[in-house]
């Protein structure tokens, strides 16, 4: 249970705020997708939750506790993070990679050891063939799967993904997304995940919230928001689904040119 | 040609000393170097205020022609010295070791610095970004993640600065400290260029077999392999270990000897050091130092036996004027000396070095030259050659105010190459030095000093205050006073100065020894 309350957050002394006066709770086991434009808020809203970037003003608590006085390396190292440019360390094997979070907690070699094959083998890597390799020798795909391992490793119940299918070829995207559902239903997890991309905030959101100018314009089941938009705005960004799988159904019937 | 033999097995029976100073004088530097740059990079990359001046600072030292640098830490070092003397009682070595060492870590931290900085900075933000996101402390991001990430760069910078601090190390000769610079300069004063090219060759063998090492341990971080890291450490802890070996092994020594930079220094450098060493004394030489250093040096107890000359004591540090004549002078001196310093003044060798205006001989009797007071009606169509103390010693300018001379030009050389370009014609006239031998090989006049402003430059042997009462190190020297006439000593200088059948200034000694004790 994640909750956000009257949170503001400023970036320099000028300007609008990046986020204003928001609140928003996540339930437990739910995936909740954050949508909206470039600078609508989603990513700074991401990175409060595990203390990337500190809230203004407001409060967050993560089952009940208060996060804002938490330590925050100890916070992030029971959070999973997966990033839009994957992140990993370039020095480091993948078997290094996923090991970091249990390596920082003190985890005993055998239990590292062991944790990193379960992963690579839910992520469906062949631990053998991968463990030891550089993340410059890895496909696209295999450097995303390898950064949802590193996340998991230290066994959190909070994800937070930004974008995280985002630079992936459409196959790849599809493939690893519902691996993510799997993996999410079986692990119990709770997501926030960040897309502008509104099909996959549809198929991978239980709730979505629409963000615009550091606000929630709506947020409900996909289902709600496709039957009640609150405005032009929310009307609009969810059409475009429609509206695209429209045109793609007249090209098709139209035959070749 | 034997002489070449003779010079290549001298410089060879030198290796080992030279070699182990110059590396143990590099390393040392390195380290202290990396030990300040590399935190100081951290810092600086950490704060954007903190980078400029950090990054501009150790430019500036850069620009400073690296022997000046070196020659500016000496009295930096000297006055620091007398300070701690007098405030805690205890002194240090101004000269020698640590003026080099820590001109050469000034030298080293440009480029650590500098690619520790970009190396840090120029690492992708959203990997550390990651770093914070999977839990590290700022501590952890640094060590786990950006030293790593940035450490094939701070590597280069590494081997750059050592290269160039390997290189500059043998312009540590004349503060005092041995390096393979000691070929090179001892080399270029007695026109010794086996001694030259050795000192060359081994200072770039050096260079290139430590940068190589390093660049082991570069492509190791670069290429996640550990046994290239395992390789350079290796090859690294054998150059050190065979270079320190023998240095090691010999302990220290109980006598330094001070040497300055000419030929018959050289000569009378390892006369001395044959006398101490049949007493039982263990020696050190401190070759190529200027005339007001080795005094400096010698007062402070860092150098402890060396020859200078009357004159120079008497114009350039007790800053007379006048001349009261040998027997008056040398008295003055060895008085002065004993109270102003405690320095014990053995007594004159023998023969006289002064400096004197020398000019060809078919050059002198066209026009009609005789005197320093000839030359001076003549002065504005002459050039002049001269070494590069004399036009700023008290002897110049008390020469030029007696005569009123005004030269059409004049030039600096080192003393062999002064008397080469009045051989050939470049320079009318030269300062040159009394005893040298290459006065009779050219055909040189010296010319008459009516107004008598030069004074006379007897040899006489000083030792320093600490070893002023060590009856066996003064009877050790004794054989020497009194012991070389001029005509001797000239021919012991060209000897070594000679260009053809050249002896080095140890094979000189050995036959001036034979001349002491014969009694010639």
């Amino acid at each position: 249970m994640i909750e956000l309350q009257g949170i503001s957050k400023q970036f320099g002394p000028e300007g609008p705020p990046a986020i204003d006066g928001l609140d928003l709770a996540i339930a437990a086991g739910e995936v909740m997708v954050l949508i909206g434009e470039s600078g609508s808020g989603k990513t700074t809203t991401l990175n409060l939750i595990n203390r990337l970037a500190e809230p203004s003003a407001g409060t967050i608590r993560i089952d009940g506790q208060d996060a804002t006085t938490a330590d925050p390396v100890t916070l992030r190292r029971h959070m999973g993070y997966v990033f839009q440019g994957v992140g990993l360390f370039p020095h480091m094997t993948v078997g290094e990679n996923v090991a970091i979070t249990p390596r920082l907690l003190g985890w005993d070699k055998p239990r590292i050891a062991a944790r990193v094959t379960e992963l690579l083998a839910l992520v469906r890597l062949p631990v053998e063939q991968y463990r030891d390799r550089y993340p410059a020798e890895l496909s696209g795909g295999q450097r995303q799967r390898i950064g949802l391992a590193r996340a998991l490793a230290a066994e959190p119940h909070i994800m937070l993904m930004d974008e995280p299918f985002g630079a992936l070829d459409p196959l790849t995207r599809d493939d690893l997304a519902t691996d993510f559902l799997q993996i999410h239903r079986e692990l119990k997890l709770t997501t926030v995940l960040v897309t502008h991309d509104m099909t996959e905030a549809f198929m991978l959101g239980n709730r979505v919230a629409v963000m615009r100018d550091g606000k929630i314009a709506q947020i409900g089941t996909p289902q709600d928001l496709a039957a009640n938009p609150a405005d032009d705005f929310v009307r609009t960004l969810i059409e475009t689904p429609r509206r695209r799988a429209r045109e793609l159904a007249a090209i098709m019937q139209a035959g070749p040119a | 040609m034997g002489g070449t033999r003779a010079s290549f097995a001298a410089a060879l029976a030198n290796l080992p000393d030279y070699l182990g100073q110059h590396v143990l004088l590099s390393l040392s530097a390195l380290l202290l170097g990396l030990a300040i740059s590399l935190p100081l990079g951290i810092i600086a990359a950490r704060s954007r205020a903190l980078r400029g001046p950090v990054l501009g600072f150790a430019s500036m030292i850069q620009t400073i022609p690296s022997l000046a640098l070196l020659a500016l830490f000496y009295p930096v070092l000297l006055v620091l010295s007398v300070f701690a003397q007098s405030t805690f009682g205890a002194g240090f070595r101004a000269l020698g070791f640590l003026p080099a060492l820590l001109a050469l870590t000034l030298y080293s931290m440009l480029p650590v610095l500098r690619n520790t900085v970009s190396a840090i900075t120029g690492i992708d933000p959203a990997v550390i970004m990651a770093a914070r996101a999977v839990g590290m402390t700022k501590r952890q991001t640094l060590f786990l993640v950006e030293l790593p990430l940035a450490a094939p760069v701070i590597m280069a910078g590494i081997r750059t600065a050592a290269v160039w601090v390997i290189g500059t190390a043998t312009l540590s000769t004349p503060v005092g400290q041995t390096s393979l610079g000691n070929y090179i300069f001892t080399g270029l004063q007695t026109e010794n260029w086996i001694f030259v090219l050795f000192g060359c060759v081994a200072a770039a063998l050096l260079t290139m077999v430590v940068d190589r090492l390093l660049a082991l341990a570069e492509q190791s971080f670069s290429e996640h392999s550990f046994a290239k890291l395992i390789a350079c450490l290796v090859g690294l802890a054998l150059v050190v270990g065979a270079s320190l070996a023998p240095m090691l092994a010999s302990g220290r020594a109980d006598v330094v000897v001070g040497v300055k930079n000419f030929s018959e220094q050289y000569i009378l450098g390892s006369l001395i050091e044959r006398h101490l060493a049949e007493a039982g004394f263990s020696t050190v030489r401190r070759d190529n130092l200027g005339s007001a250093v080795v005094f400096r040096a010698l007062t402070a107890n860092d150098v402890n036996v060396y020859i200078d000359y009357s004159g120079t004591i008497w114009t350039n540090e007790m800053k007379r004027t006048g001349n009261p004549g040998r027997k008056v002078m040398l008295r003055e001196i060895r008085k002065w000396l004993k109270d102003n310093y405690g320095v014990a003044d053995l007594g004159a060798v023998g023969f006289e070095n002064a400096y004197a205006f020398a000019m060809r001989r078919d050059r002198a009797e066209a026009l009609g030259i005789r005197t320093i007071a000839d030359l001076a009606a003549h002065a504005s169509q002459l050039k002049l050659g001269t070494d590069y103390e004399f036009p700023s010693r008290p002897e110049w300018r008390a020469v030029s105010k007696a005569y009123h001379f005004d030269f059409a030009v004049k030039r600096q050389y080192q003393p062999n190459f002064m008397y080469r370009a009045v051989e050939t014609g470049d320079v009318d006239v030269i300062s040159a030095f009394s005893s040298d031998g290459r006065i009779a090989q050219y055909d040189l006049v010296v010319l008459g000093d009516p107004k008598g402003a030069l004074p006379p430059y007897d040899a006489i042997i000083l030792v320093s205050p600490s070893q002023a009462h060590d009856e066996k190190l003064l009877k050790a020297l004794e054989p020497l006073v009194g012991a070389i006439d001029l005509e001797t000593m000239q021919k012991a200088n060209l000897m070594v100065d000679r260009s053809t059948n050249k002896r080095t200034p140890r094979d000189a000694a050995i036959w001036l020894d034979r001349q002491i004790s014969t009694g010639h």
